[in-house]
Parts: C-alpha cells; structure tokens; sequence
C-alpha cells in the first residue's frame, strides 16, 4: 500500500481518515430515525437502533481498512463506551423521576406532619382539587433518625472494637482469620433475613411472636452495619503506620493507651466517615423494618415501645397501600416526596462522610 | 532494653522519679482492653451463629406441622415456585449487569480520561447509594409501563418460545421487569469491584503488550483479563448474593403469582419479596413458614458468598496483588 502518490503521508496510509468514524455515527443516527419511523417513532427505538447500527457498521468499515485487528479493537472500545451510556440512562432516569415527581409534593406541611387522622375523604377532596394534600412524614422521618442513631449506638462500638482486635491482638491467628472470614460472609447476609433474625430474636426472648419496635429494627440494621464498620475500620487502623505505634511503646506507654491515644486519633478521619457510609446504606432498608418495626401514621418518639414508621417503609406503604383507592396518585404524590427527601439526606451523608475523610485526614506530609 | 511490639513493659527506667514521665496508662487496663476487643470480635461469631440458631428455633414448627395447617399442603410444595423465582429473576440481573458491569469498569480503569474516570467513579458510588426502595417505585411507576410495547412485540414475534409466550402482561410488573431492576443495582457492585482489580494490573505487562504492537483490546485481553479472572468471577459471586435477598426491588415491580414460565407475564415469586409482602399480616404457624423460607434464602446466599470470598482468598494467596 505503499505505492501510493507521493500526496499521502506514509505514515497515516492504509489508516481510516478521521472524519470516517463520525460520519457513520451520523448516518446511524439518520438510518436509526427512518428504521424506527416504519415500526412507530419513539425515542428509545430511534437509539436503540442507531446504537447497534454504529457499534456493527463503524467496525467492519474499519476492518475494511484497517485490518480485522484494528476492528476488533474498535468494536470493543465502542462497546465499552455503550456500556458506559447505558448504565448511565437508568441513574439519570432515577434522580429525574425523583426530583421531578418528588418536588411538587414537598412543603412545610409534609414535613411537620403525621398522617394521623388523615383518610380517604381527606385525599379524594385534595385529588378534585377541593382541599390541599393534607398528611406528612414527620412521624416517618423521627422514626428513621431514632432507629438509625441507635442501630448506630450498637454497631459502632463493636465494629470498631473488632476492628481493633483484628489488627492489634489477633496477629494472623485462627480466630483473627475466623471473624475476618465471617465478617465477610456477614456482608452477604440479606437485609430480609438480618429483619427475620431480630424478629424471631425478641419473639423468643420477650414472649409475645410479634413484639415490634424501634429497637427490634434497630437491632436487624446493627446486624447489616457492623460488618461494614469492622471492614472499613479495620483498613484504616491498617494503615497506621507502625513506626507510630513502636514509638509510643518506647516512650513505656502500655498497649491499650497506645491504641485508644495513638492510633485511633490517626486513623479518626478514616473511621468516621466509614460509619457514616455505613449510616448511609442502612438508613434507606426497607424490608428489615417491614418486619421489626411495624407500621403506624402517628407520631411515636419511643424507640423501646410501640410500632414506629421509618421514611423507606412509608413510601412502601404509600404506594402498595394508596390511604384513598381512588385518588392513589396523592398518596404517591407523598411518596415521591419522601422519596425526594430520603436521596436528600442519602446523599447528604455521602457528601459528609467525604468531606471528614477529606478535611480531617492526618497530615502527611512534613 | 528491648521492648517487643507485642507486650511494651511499664515504665522500668531507673529515673522513674522524674515527673514528667509520659502517662503510660494502668497496667491492669491493658488485659481489660484486650479482654473487651477479643469479646466484641467472639460477639459477631456468636450473632451469625445466633441468626442461624433463632431462625431454626422459630422455623421448627412447621417441620411438625399438620399439613393442612401449610398454605400449600406441605413445605416443599411451597418453597419450590420460590427458589425456582428467586433464580430467574437472580439469572436475569446477572446476564444484564455483568457485560455492562465490565464494561464500564473497563472504560473507568483503561478508556476515560482521568478526570472523567473519577467522575464516573463518584456516579457509580452515587447509584450504589440510592435506597433500594427509590428503584423499586421508579421500575413500578416508570419503567413498568413503558416496557408494555417491547412486551407485546416479544410476545408476537418470539412468542413461539414458552419464555416469551404471549399475551404479555399490560401492567410490565413481570419477573423480565423486576429482573431489569435487580440488574440496575448490582451494576455498581460490579463494577466497582471490576475496577478495583483491573487498575491492579502489572503496568508492566500492559506496557510490554502494547510495546510488542498490540491493539488496547489485544492488550487487555492478554494481561488484564488473565490477571483479573478470578476477581471477576468473585465480583459476580457476589453481586448474585445481592440479587438473591433484594426484596424491595421485586415486592414493588412484580405482580406475584404462581409459578410460570412465561418472562412478560405477571406472575413468579421470589423468596424476599414473599416475605415482606406477607410477613406484616403473618401468625402461627404461617409466620414460621416464612422465617422458614427465610431460612432456606439464609443457606443460599451463604453458600454463595462462602463460594465467592474462597475464590477471592485463594486468589490473594496466588496473585501477590497485596
């Protein structure tokens, strides 16, 4: 192929020109259009099949060209980039849905309320636009803060005590190795089953089969949180480093003090904002509270009495069971509100949770 | 003086006069600490064991059970059409989320630039976050009813396989659907354990690939994959746990009935979802019933993850990765 005129490089010869690649994109896109005209035009249609026109097209001109390698190598790099289109259309779809369905239903009202008292006639008069949406998620949104703080009262310090077992005294030992194994089989646990177990736990404790509280529930999220406070505490106080440690024992500072003074104030920043990751992802389950916790529309502050409501349970409960069969889209209208607010506070947590482990990292260097 | 790292003596100088000696703390409290740390860690074996030990107490019952107590006439009649759900749906999460999971693992670790590799790194840890719950009300309000036409254009070309075999459901809240759901989120457990380990790469190997002439997929097929096989089998492993005890997800989406084998009709059921829908209303011996069926998803998902972290230890050992 070197045989050509002098005109073209030899370096850039038997290469597709630059605007080839492009160009096919745009007659995808076209084709994809016309393809999806005849079955009945839709924009998913019109994608789904100027994407696979391209990813099969492009490559094989390609091939043409520039060899069957280089195809290979371009078909996998516009798949891999569809992957990456795809697995952002479901996310983007979410937070659109939320934001746009969730932020009509948001007021003062819906967040200094219970649903106590509110009914059917309440919704219907609201969905004929003869009252306002009555109703709310404050009883929710205390239920979901005191199960949280107390399931994290119970997980932080075990998790961070086996953490602290696993890499000061356990030294590679039988049962270091047993509970990192476990703790790691203990992530699997499903959130249902961590629900059941906490259940069935004060069923037979407590004597009454369908004892349901605050705590019970709170007990189900200790066992989902502390596997992932122990992993992560432990990495951190991993990466202590030793010469820290070695230099407190030469000072005579006995191990514990070391530790508890030493240690864990270096390794903080990694610790705290690991719990609050752990905050995080329990605080929106659903389905251990389902079974632990109960359901109620009122208000109940007390965690140790009485069946609570929590913010995922209520947008479950809003949407499976409408409080007006017929004027169901109120009710979701409060879901996707609570919805709204749950991501809010979800994504809150995340963004601290960062923050601390950014801000209040130990300084490195000198 | 030779202090071992594992047990620092107290303060033996011979100057012990002087004041300003650090506070080097109660020899006494160091047995107490250590005593505390080792019973918190016994503590979680002891709550595992107590999840297995209490959900038998209370799943008993229903091994002695008459069988016209059972809501299907005897256990295993009712736990099969579960198992049998709780796979497909399981089946069809994994078939959708792993090529998608590798790939964009694969386009984070060796196709974007840096700077959009960590923004896309934050987005996948961002849909990682979002609460099951929020997925469950989004597949049922959203993306249910706009699969319909895709449903009814499977059922009258493909209908001939039983899978697809029509009238498909008008609703979309079919076992297809709560499959697409799943698979949305264990997508970033994938990916984000893909990621991890094809960044783990010997550069090296990459670099000696690409010197020999090797296309960039020539050069991840021969030194990424090799190096990160196990890695992903492990990631699948478990994501595939996830998917077995996600309950939101499917209770929300599929419309539950009996077993069936068409994908676009309503109707299967799954071990979570069967529980949460009916634990709330559930006494006796019905709720023994399913902290049994609870059970039996226990045993499950334990095998797979015990299966999955083997694969993931054994494969630490060997790769010198740590």
């Amino acid at each position: 192929m070197s045989s050509s005129t002098a005109v073209t490089s030899r370096l850039t010869s038997g290469q597709a020109p630059k605007w080839l690649v492009p160009a096919i994109g745009l007659g995808a896109v076209v084709l994809g259009a016309a393809l999806s005209a005849l079955i009945g035009f839709s924009i998913g249609t019109w994608a789904i099949f100027a994407g696979l026109l391209f990813v099969i097209v492009a490559p094989l001109v390609v091939s043409m060209i520039e060899g069957r390698r280089k195809g290979a190598d371009s078909f996998v790099r516009f798949l891999v980039y569809g992957a990456f289109i795809v697995a952002l259309i479901p996310l983007v779809s979410v937070i659109w849905v939320v934001l746009s369905k969730g932020i009509p239903g948001l007021s003062m009202n819906l967040l200094s309320t219970s649903m106590r008292g509110v009914t059917g006639v309440h919704d219907n008069a609201a969905a004929e636009g003869a009252g306002p949406i009555y109703g709310g998620i404050y009883h929710a949104i205390i239920g979901t803060l005191e199960i949280t703080l107390l399931a994290t009262l119970i997980s932080v310090p075990i998790g961070l005590l086996t953490s602290i077992y696993l890499v000061e005294y356990a030294k590679n030992g039988p049962l270091g190795k047993a509970i990192t194994f476990f703790v790691d089989v203990m992530t699997g646990i499903p959130s249902i089953v961590a629900g059941l177990f906490a259940a069935s736990f004060f069923a037979l404790t407590t004597g009454d089969p369908s004892e349901r509280t605050g705590l019970v529930a709170a007990v189900a999220l200790s066992v989902l949180m502390i596997p992932t406070v122990v992993r992560n505490a432990e990495e951190m106080l991993r990466i202590v480093p030793n010469e820290l440690r070695e230099a407190s024992y030469a000072l005579g500072v006995r191990k514990w003090r070391t530790i508890v003074k030493v240690v864990i104030p270096t390794a903080i920043s990694g610790i705290a904002s690991g719990v609050t990751l752990a905050i995080a992802r329990v605080i929106g389950e659903t389905a251990p509270i389902l079974v632990t916790a109960g359901f109620v529309t009122s208000i109940n502050w007390n965690a140790f009495s009485g069946w609570m409501a929590t913010l995922p349970t209520y947008i479950y409960y809003q949407i499976m069971t409408p409080t007006s069969p017929t004027a169901a889209s109120i009710s979701e209208t409060r879901a996707w509100a609570a919805a709204l607010v749950l991501i809010i506070i979800v994504m809150l947590l995340n963004l601290i949770a960062r923050a601390i482990a950014k801000f209040f990292a130990p300084k490195t260097g000198r | 003086m030779s202090i071992s790292s594992d047990a620092p003596t107290g303060p033996s100088s011979p100057k012990s006069s002087r004041k300003e000696l650090p506070d080097v703390g109660n020899p006494a409290a160091d047995k107490i600490f250590s005593g505390i740390s080792l019973a918190a860690g016994i503590l979680i074996l002891v709550v595992l064991a107590a999840v297995a030990i209490f959900l038998v107490a209370q799943a008993l019952p229903v091994f002695t059970a008459d069988s016209e107590d059972l809501s299907q006439g005897s256990f295993l009649k009712y736990i099969y059409p579960l198992v049998i759900g709780t796979l497909i749906a399981s089946a069809i999460a994994l078939l959708l989320a792993t090529p998608v999971g590798i790939g964009v693992a694969l386009y984070i670790s060796h196709y974007a630039p840096k700077k959009i590799s960590q923004a896309v790194g934050y987005v996948i840890d961002l849909l990682a976050a979002i609460p099951s719950v929020i997925f469950g009300a989004w597949g049922a309000s959203v993306l249910a009813p706009k699969i319909v036409p895709f449903y009814d254009w499977l059922a009258t070309y493909f209908g001939f396989i039983p899978i697809f075999e029509g009238p498909a459901s008008q609703t979309g809240k079919t076992i297809l659907t709560a499959g697409i759901v799943l698979g949305i989120m264990i997508l970033p457990i994938i990916t984000a354990m893909c990621r991890e380990i094809f960044v783990q790469t010997p550069l090296l190997q990459q670099e000696a690939a690409l010197g020999l002439g090797a296309t960039r997929w020539e050069m991840i097929r021969m030194t990424v994959f090799p190096f990160a096989r196990t890695g992903i089998v492990s990631s699948v492993m478990l994501a595939l746990g996830r998917a077995l005890g996600e309950t939101m997800a499917v209770t929300l989406v599929l419309a539950s009935g009996p077993l069936t084998a068409s994908l676009i009709k309503s109707g299967n059921q799954t071990f979570a979802s069967e529980i949460a829908l009916n634990f709330p209303e559930a006494y006796g011996i019905r709720m023994s019933e399913l902290i049994a069926a609870g059970l039996v998803l226990f045993v499950i998902t334990l095998v797979v993850n015990v299966i999955a972290r083997m694969i993931t230890s054994r494969y630490k050992e060997f790769s010198g990765a740590n």
